[in-house]
């Protein structure tokens, strides 16, 4: 019978092939007893916790060849649990206090772990439940001498449908077998979810307790992009599913190729294409993706979801984190954009008519130099530790750059006074959000080191039209020769100071943006991780002559939608984006 | 004994890595380390319990050291309380 079924998409792919169902081992709840020999008992559960310390060295050891030391730190974290004084000698010493059997004194304790993990507030804390429960049985196994899940039975080719797959489990599948696995239980943050992705094998988690009812060998097609399995399809399913998945894997294969290549036209023309991040943990991804840099660190995650304002070291903590991590390649921090629809409650800002035309982000910033100062303190500490550029959001006239400059350079001197080492050279620089800014771009362009095109705001400021207004957000056109114009009037107000132009907005990953933009000469792109490998595919077709051929014939025009059908023609065959 | 307060300054709290990276500290000295959250006191050599404070951002940690070394345990170890980890 065909069923289909709905979880959370944790690793994308597309899998068919028919379904293993594994059980889990059922919970094994010991009998409590009194034992003769209570040392002997307790060298027993020594023993157990010694034989789990080899089996995890072991999955530490070969997690960290496949996957490489950062997952393998899982283990190491299982192992830690291994010398946990609160678990293990607490046992001992139950056992030799009071000849417990080992068995139940492990349940017991383990398990008072597990009930207080399970009911903390923050679902990661959760999840860590999880790691205990994998050590504990793995104790408990060996103590019973049932060591090891059998999954020998397996066939060659198959999508694994489980209740649970434990870190363990995940980093010991045969992924020459394993197509794609299923479980009733887990999200996108637990370790199995998160070994998935590394391992490159399709997943789909929390589908629920339904996955009981599909048969052994029942012919199921996965698609963990969306997070659905189907069991049973039908032919035509079928054969859909089989013509995705060879487009995918097609896809995926030409895009890997470009990973670790440079940026460059046909024609070797290099261009720098850079990651937009918001939060610490996105920096590794963007270096996942390939980015040579990253062109916009918003900052604002530093300011939400508190109650006061963070404190210069810990501002100064995260600036030094991301600098590190991407050890010397360039980053782009932008000061606070906060006001306007941003809001920060324990500023007790004034609710205003216009927010997005009152005072927002420097603006703001301008007007409260106590927070200002702190976070260019925080800066200026942490550019010694990587190539940090320093971004201004949100001017209008020539004055607030200045003035915003003014204050950066007097913290500086203050700092250097204070005996603090601050790099050498730190360019500052500035976004072009509002239209003002990018028509007297040749004023600013005398003043900057760089310009950022923020294309979302300026977008909407140039066309006085809210995108996320349902009756107006057709304004919203990218590419409409009114937004080229102004983009283009940036370029070469920049080029003519020798100053270099990023664009940080979402069109900067638009694949029917970027032919285009690179005709006009912007130098660095900088976008969400998953849109860098495609942009570097799309530029590297392309020569540098096409790149003129492009903005050339786009300017020319006098709407967006021919404008867009002519860049998808040239690069695309037509297709849609 | 000697005793301390610390705030912890990473955005995202006092979790799993940093936990891992406190227990290992600790366990390097022969002292009794105490760590006091919420009002709850745990053993500082144990990440399980470490982990059941559930310790958040911006909150308060009081740090109790007793015995040998205990002035660079509290140095050391307050620091990992203000650091900022992924």
């Amino acid at each position: 019978m065909r069923q289909t079924f709905k979880g959370i998409g944790a690793s994308p792919g597309l899998a068919i092939a028919p379904a293993f169902i594994w059980k889990t081992e059922e919970a094994y709840i010991p009998q409590e007893s009194r034992v003769e020999d209570r040392e002997a008992e307790a060298s027993r559960f020594q023993a157990a916790v010694d034989q789990a310390r080899v089996d995890l060295e072991a999955i530490r050891k070969s997690t960290e060849e496949k996957l490489g030391a950062d997952k393998a730190e899982i283990f190491e974290g299982h192992l830690l649990i291994l010398e946990d004084p609160d678990l293990i000698d607490a046992i001992l010493e139950n056992v030799r206090e009071t000849g417990i059997n080992a068995e139940f004194a492990l349940h017991e304790t383990s398990q008072s772990f597990i009930r207080m993990l399970e009911e903390m507030d923050d679902e990661l804390l959760r999840e860590r439940a999880v790691d205990i429960k994998d050590v504990s049985g793995r104790i408990m196994r060996h103590l019973r001498g049932v060591a090891g899940s059998d999954l020998s039975a397996m066939p060659d080719e198959c999508v694994l449908v489980a209740e649970d797959l434990t870190p363990s489990d995940t980093a010991q599948l045969d992924l020459n077998k394993v197509r794609g696995f299923i479980t009733e239980v887990g999200s996108r943050t637990s370790h199995s979810a998160i070994m998935a992705r590394s391992l490159d094998v399709p997943a789909i988690v929390g589908a629920g307790v339904g996955l009981r009812s599909i048969q052994p060998g029942t012919l199921v097609v996965m698609d963990a992009t969306e997070g659905v399995l189907l069991a049973e399809p039908a032919a035509e399913e079928l054969t859909a599913y089989r013509e995705k998945k060879t487009a995918y894997d097609r896809r995926k294969a030409e895009l890997a190729l470009w990973k670790d290549k440079e940026t460059l036209s046909s024609d070797g023309r290099h261009v720098e294409l850079a990651a937009n991040i918001g939060k610490l943990e996105d920096v590794q991804k963007a270096l996942d993706n390939g980015a040579e840099a990253i062109g916009l660190f918003r900052t604002e995650f530093l300011y939400m979801g508190r109650t006061e304002l963070p404190t210069e070291e810990e501002q100064y903590n995260s600036y030094k984190f991301v600098l590190e991590k991407m050890d010397g390649k360039p980053v782009v921090i932008r000061t606070l954009d906060i006001g306007g629809d941003k809001e920060l409650p324990y500023l007790n800002l004034p609710k205003e008519s216009n927010p997005f035309l009152g005072q927002r982000a420097l603006r703001l910033c301008l007007e409260r130099p106590d927070l200002f100062r702190t976070q260019l303190r925080a800066l200026l500490r942490a550019s010694r530790y990587g190539n940090l550029k320093i971004m201004f959001p949100m001017i209008a006239i020539v004055e607030e750059f200045l003035e915003a400059k003014r204050i950066l350079e007097e913290e500086k001197r203050k700092l250097l006074a204070e005996g603090v080492e601050v790099a050498e050279g730190i360019e500052v620089g500035m976004m072009i959000e509002v239209p003002a800014a990018a028509v007297s771009a040749d004023l600013f362009a005398k003043e900057v080191d760089f310009f950022s095109i923020g294309t979302n705001d300026l977008i909407q400021y140039t066309m006085a039209a809210d995108r996320m207004n349902e009756t107006v957000a057709y304004l919203y056109q990218p590419c409409h020769p009114s937004v080229l114009r102004l983009i283009r009037m940036v370029i070469e107000a920049a080029n003519r100071e020798g100053k270099w132009v990023g664009m940080c907005g979402e069109m900067a990953g638009d694949q029917t943006a970027i032919p285009i933009l690179l005709g006009l000469g912007l130098h660095e792109f900088s976008m969400s991780a998953g849109s860098i490998l495609p942009a570097r595919e799309l530029i590297g077709r392309l020569s540098h002559e096409e790149w003129r051929g492009f903005s050339r014939e786009a300017m020319s025009l006098t709407r967006q939608d021919a404008i867009q059908q002519y860049v998808r023609e040239h690069t695309l065959g037509g297709q849609p984006a | 004994m000697i005793s301390q307060t610390f705030k912890i300054t990473n955005p995202s709290g006092f979790h799993v890595r940093p936990t891992k990276t406190f227990v290992q500290a600790a366990n390097q000295y022969p002292c009794k380390i105490t760590v006091i959250n919420k009002g709850k006191k745990v053993n500082g050599k144990s990440s399980l319990s470490m982990l059941t404070l559930g310790i958040a951002a911006q909150e308060e940690v009081t740090l109790e050291i007793e015995g040998e070394r205990e002035d660079e345990a509290m140095q050391e170890l307050g620091k990992l309380f203000t650091e900022v980890h992924e």
